[in-house]
């Protein structure tokens, strides 16, 4: 699944931009088909959708506030995925995040958010680091496989959050498995108070201000992996281990560390879910985030602008989604996991589906290019 | 002491049942992963197996169509895991994410729009599944102590796909061991070259392999909806396709310990049910979580080469590529 | 070795048991086989000759089957054939055994000799058949092998047989050997003679791939050369002899080097000591090495590929740990507590261009200058703090290019799209340029053409000038006796002799190659060792 593996000589602006525009557009014919299979018209139900997402302050701010957690967790893979990783335990390391991240805004009771914040972020990032630490400890030390034990690390995650907040985390005198509230001087601020000077219906407006953080992750890993010794440890690693190796690249550290730092990322979500929004530890809210995460990666080919793309996509396909199943109760909003498993199969699993028909389609010029390097 | 033989009759009867779909399950991972084609992909294959044949009996009152249905859906899936991964050389686990994830979605979405149930088809009756059989004499010995019991519960009064994930242990291994066929898919999973050079298709040879898995998956999809359940539900399988990813490990890639590592995953699980709540010796009540969590850590620290030492067919994992 | 060898009776001029006319195949850039015609009499042993890359394999491939000629016929037995795949070339009575051996480790040799070949969908009816077809067969030729042990047991002399084996098996008539020699010892040499022999004497026909002349003029009936994808020409081997085949594999005379002698070298750089390395197996695979690198020297490693050069090379460079021995650069011991790593032998001024080069020395999807970096990236004068500047390694990789004659000079081109032997050039430039103490280079011309292997041996022999210390590790004995000052035979594993330059022959080293010490001149060995010892004290 690397994606910088190419020596075909397809140009770069096909690569970065024509080939994940195609991939949609194939998972986009897909959906419109399960869409017609349930009786419905795509068209207008992919208009509504786009509607939903971006048509109204408030679809834009759900919008942004999936795209959030995404960016999260797509820079979460990508970061496995550049050395040389996959991780799919990008859920269970979101989920033991929100759980430091929870941890936190439940001892600071009465601190003034922004000083909350960085402890937050500092714990939902350790948490979520040791969750992926482990498993790369495993694969580099002792050869296990990260795609099982990430797997098993997952349902380890659940077990344990469904313990902690059934048991010594549930609120006293409630049912419900989840913590009580975080005091709200810890709350992050959202955009609902401008929304709400505006004459917006306000209660429901979740962006905050961890897209900052996010976009802030983002950039750090640009400069982390194109432009730093760490970075560049991590790529080689990644593309050639072997070549790692010869080159005084310790394989081993540099795996436990990328997979750490992924899992660091991962663990952020809880700062957008729990901090931001729902300002308790709940079950499950980090809601397959993680699995989509793989998605946006991909799609984003690893590059953190392509995430934050590719983000903002999945989080109009998580909202309009969920607009659609309003208005249509025959389509569910699960219709966006359909989406998303296309798009990781057409871009991720046949990746080199395509590829071969567009170097063929665009030969004149890429052969002409290649050929004038070669010489 | 009636009461404690009792309980481990029905301990027993509740392990076995448990069992089929990660027996049935994992022997489809079986054939794909020794012929050297990864699946993580086994999840959505029978969730998308179990959606079939319960949407399909529901409809048509039959339990063999169903089964059938289940057994089509499953091998599509199958067909698109071996398109991008054999055909196309895609990577193996995304290939295996990218079905799971569709299977999830794909079937809530079908679930939702068909049965209006909110993800669930309807309920099935009896004849719209595949029930208990009855055996022969099972009441003229249910007075024999214990082995009456075991004899009515666990041996018999199963539903027909039990015996037949049963059956499939030593077929499998019969296969994989004593036919042609066998020989050529261990072999294209520790060296497809070698497979390539004596004169054999490694595709076509892949192909075959991985819709084996596809059949096996729609039979243990059909087994959580239209035999031990009565319907479906959004999710059904809840991980069982990882745990018998996870005993395909623990079995070493070899059947019949691959069956010892279901039973053992399928016991944890029917006492996990049984200890809810209730107070143990010496260590008091404990989290069912922590039992619950055992198939987990223990393929891990298998995996990790800390109990044992499982190490997987050469070649799975990779595309052939012809080397040049 | 050749007086050893049972030479049969040349075979009677007979008809033709392979033609291939004007076969043509290029892999995207690479023009792999150029128009090529050749002709194999049935019941001889014919050889295939020419340098690394010059075609060989690919053609022996496209009549196996595994690949496909672009243009082209096949004719077997005077009728032209279609081989499409391995199955039909099978068919055909053609039977290939492979530079890699193509077996299944985790099986019993029964089970490889009959995967394709089970006679039947149940393995039982099969079994019985095949072991006694086997056990025939390894009565004719005397290929004893264990039927039933594992064949990630055997060695890979025996493994040898069971591919040959297998082919005999399938009723292969034509019998393609790649490089048969490369990892056998000189006994397994013999022995694999010994059967190829018995194979002509029972009309079966040979076509085995080499480089080594030797065994060209030992064992084949004809021989065609092969020279960048091209037949160049084509001997009866009575009619021709090592010269001839040398000059027509390179195309012009080899110069059998007029070794250029240095200056007198200097102190010790590189010191080695009673060097071990044992493999998982704890088989000992380099004994106990001991010898020194003065410099202003190049020392050679000759050796049949597979005696223990590879892991000196390895061990020297970090990039396997040695479990014995004691190592000094520059006067200085380095040993380290725990295995060593390639950083570590860089911070002490051992720079290493590895055998496989292009494999693990470049990453190939990154651009020219990020490999210009790679085994540097601690390098403080490429970066600024954490940040690495990229336009400090780009200006860099140019003036590198420059110099090293790399084309294109592109350093932001993926380094893929380079040919092998400039990615070869930036890599020798890049450990040549940071001014290393001590110097390990294997293979240093492999798949590089002549006009880049003069300009190699001009960098070494400047650098040696220079006061380096070069440890050279090459498959090319013509290589190593222009270049060496002193020169190590290695056999299995043990140095078996260390002779000076000026003392060195063909036939001395071919002997010591084999692990013969005994007959070697004992006037010689000594005085190969006291220029050491005197080098050692000065």
């Amino acid at each position: 699944m690397s994606a910088s593996t190419n020596t075909d000589g397809l140009p770069r602006w096909a690569t970065l931009a024509l080939l994940p525009a195609i991939n949609l557009f194939a998972a986009l014919v897909v959906s419109s088909l399960v869409i017609l299979a349930i009786g419905q018209d795509p068209v207008s139900a992919l208009a509504f959708m786009v509607k939903g997402a971006v048509g109204s302050g408030t679809g834009l701010s759900y919008t942004l506030y999936y795209a959030t957690s995404l960016i999260f967790t797509g820079l979460a893979v990508a970061i496995a995925n550049h050395a040389g990783l996959f991780n799919i335990g990008g859920e269970g390391q979101a989920y033991v995040g929100g759980l430091g991240t929870g941890l936190v805004c439940l001892a600071l009771s009465g601190w003034p958010w922004y000083a909350v914040l960085p402890v937050a972020v500092l714990a939902g990032a350790l948490f979520g680091a040791v969750w992926g630490l482990v498993p790369g400890y495993l694969q580099a030390y002792r050869g296990s496989h990260i795609v099982i034990t990430t797997i098993m690390f997952n349902f380890l995650a659940s077990a344990l959050m469904v313990y902690l907040l059934g048991g010594p985390l549930i609120e006293h005198g409630q049912m419900a498995p989840e913590s009580r509230e975080f005091a709200e001087s810890t709350f992050l601020p959202a955009v609902k108070d401008i929304a709400a000077s505006l004459g917006y219906r306000t209660s429901t407006l979740p962006l905050n201000l961890s897209l900052v953080l996010a976009l802030l992750c983002a950039a750090g890993v640009w400069f982390l992996i194109w432009h730093t010794r760490w970075g560049f440890q991590m790529r080689t690693v990644g593309a050639n281990e072997a070549a790692a190796r010869y080159a005084g690249i310790n394989a081993r550290t540099t795996i436990v560390i990328a997979m750490a730092l992924s899992g660091a990322l991962a663990g952020l979500v809880g700062i957008n879910e729990l901090q931001g929004v729902q300002h308790r530890v709940t079950l499950n809210f980090q809601a397959g985030m993680g699995f989509t995460g793989i998605a946006v990666a991909l799609m984003g080919r690893g590059h953190p602008v392509g995430i934050v793309l590719s983000s903002l996509l999945f989080g109009a396909l998580y909202q309009g989604g969920a607009e659609l199943s309003f208005e249509y109760n025959e389509i569910s909003p699960r219709l966006v996991v359909v989406i998303q498993g296309v798009v990781i199969l057409f871009s991720g699993a046949l990746e080199h589906m395509f590829r071969p028909a567009l170097v063929r389609l665009l030969k004149p010029k890429a052969a002409a290019s290649a050929a004038g390097q070669r010489a | 002491m009636d009461d404690t033989a009792l309980w481990i009759v029905s301990l027993l009867a509740s392990t076995v049942r448990l069992a089929t779909p990660l027996v049935l399950a994992s022997l489809a991972g079986f054939y794909s992963e020794r012929a050297g084609v990864v699946d993580i992909g086994l999840e959505g294959k029978m969730l998308t197996g179990a959606f079939a044949a319960a949407a399909t009996a529901a409809v048509t009152g039959s339990p063999w169509l169903g089964l059938a249905a289940a057994i089509a859906a499953s091998l599509v899936l199958a067909l698109v895991h071996g398109f991008a991964c054999i055909t196309h050389r895609g990577d193996q686990v995304v290939a295996g994410v990218a079905i799971n994830t569709i299977a999830a979605g794909l079937t809530a979405v079908l679930a939702n729009a068909w049965f209006d149930l909110g993800g669930r088809t309807p309920s099935l009756d009896g004849g719209q599944r595949f029930l208990s059989l009855h055996f022969p004499v099972t009441d003229a010995v249910r007075g024999v102590p214990l082995l009456g019991r075991f004899y009515g519960e666990v041996v018999g009064g199963q539903n027909l796909l039990v015996y037949l994930a049963v059956l499939a242990v030593p077929a499998t291994s019969w296969v994989a061991y004593r036919t042609r066929f066998g020989l050529r898919l261990r072999a294209v999973g520790e060296n497809p070259a070698a497979v390539d050079t004596a004169g054999i298709s490694v595709p076509w040879l892949r192909y075959r392999a991985v819709l084996i898995t596809g059949l096996l998956c729609g039979v243990a999809g059909a087994y959580l909806s239209i035999a031990q359940g009565a319907g479906f539900q959004e999710n059904m399988t809840a991980g069982k396709g990882y745990l018998a990813l996870a005993a395909l490990i623990l079995g070493k890639w070899r059947p019949y310990p691959t069956l010892a590592g279901c039973l053992l995953f399928a016991a944890t699980d029917a006492l996990q049910a049984r200890l809810q709540g209730v107070a143990l010796p010496v260590v008091g009540a404990v989290p069912v979580q922590i039992i619950e969590v055992l198939p987990y850590i223990l393929t891990v620290l298998l995996l990790a080469g800390f109990v044992g030492k499982s190490i997987p067919p050469k070649a799975a994992g990779q595309a052939y590529v012809k080397d040049r | 070795m050749s007086q050893t060898v049972p030479l049969s009776v040349p075979p009677q001029p007979g008809p033709w048991a392979v033609e291939l006319v004007g076969i043509d195949k290029r892999f995207g850039p690479v023009h792999a086989n150029k128009a090529v015609s050749l002709q194999i009499r049935a019941g001889s042993i014919h050889g295939l000759v020419g340098e690394n890359g010059a075609g060989k394999s690919t053609l022996m491939s496209i009549l196996y089957g595994f690949y496909q000629a672009d243009e082209g016929q096949i004719l077997v037995n005077g009728a032209e054939v279609r081989i499409r795949e391995p199955k039909d070339a099978i068919a055909l009575g053609i039977g290939m055994v492979h530079q890699h051996f193509m077996l299944v480790e985790e099986f019993t040799v029964l089970e490889n000799l009959m995967l394709g070949a089970e006679g039947g969908a149940l393995l039982k009816d099969g079994i019985k058949k095949a072991r006694a077809e086997v056990e025939r067969l390894e009565k004719a030729y005397r290929l004893d092998v264990p039927l039933d042990a594992k064949v990630a047991d055997l060695n890979v002399g025996i493994q040898q047989r069971v591919e040959i084996l297998k082919a005999l098996y399938r009723g292969a008539q034509v019998l393609i050997l790649d490089e048969p020699t490369a990892v056998l010892s000189p006994p397994e040499v013999q022995d694999l003679f010994r059967i190829l022999d018995a194979l002509r004497a029972q009309g079966r026909t040979i076509l085995m791939i080499t480089h080594k002349l030797k065994e060209i003029m030992a064992i084949t009936d004809a021989v065609s050369v092969l020279r960048q994808g091209a037949v160049v020409a084509n001997f009866q081997t009575r009619d021709t002899n090592e010269a001839a085949l040398a000059e027509a594999m390179v195309g012009r005379r080899a110069n059998p080097a007029v070794r250029r002698p240095g200056a007198p070298a200097g102190a010790p750089l590189l010191t080695v000591e009673d060097l071990s390395v044992f493999d998982e197996r704890g088989v000992e695979r380099l004994k106990r090495a001991t010898f020194r690198v003065r410099a202003g020297e190049i020392v050679g490693v000759a050796g049949v590929a597979g005696n223990g050069q590879s892991e000196l090379l390895e061990a020297l460079s970090g990039m396997t740990p040695f479990q014995r021995g004691r190592l000094h650069v520059n006067g200085r011991d380095v040993t380290p507590e725990s295995p060593m790593d390639p950083a570590q032998a860089r911070r002490q001024g051992i720079a290493h261009v590895p055998e496989d080069r292009l494999r693990r020395a470049v990453v190939k999807p990154f651009p020219a200058f990020q490999n210009a970096l790679l085994g540097y990236q601690d390098d403080p004068a490429m970066a600024d703090g954490p940040r690495l500047n990229w336009k400090r390694v780009a200006a860099a990789t140019a003036r590198l290019m420059e110099d090293w004659d790399v084309r294109p000079r592109q350093p932001s081109l993926r380094t893929s799209l380079f040919s092998g032997g400039n990615q070869q050039k930036l890599v020798l430039g890049r450990e040549m340029e940071r001014d290393p103490n001590v110097l390990l280079v294997g293979q240093p011309t492999r798949g590089v053409d002549i006009g880049a292997i003069e300009f190699i041996h001009r960098r070494l022999l400047a650098m040696r000038d220079a006061g380096k210390a070069i440890l050279l590790v090459s498959a090319e004995l013509e290589e190593i006796m222009a270049l060496s000052d002193r020169i190590l035979v290695m056999c299995d594993g043990a140095i078996t002799g260390e002779l000076a330059a000026e003392d060195a022959t063909e036939g001395l080293i071919g002997r010591l190659m084999a692990g013969i010490t005994d007959d070697i001149e004992p006037n010689t060995m000594e005085r190969g060792q006291r220029a050491d010892a005197a080098g050692g004290a000065a």
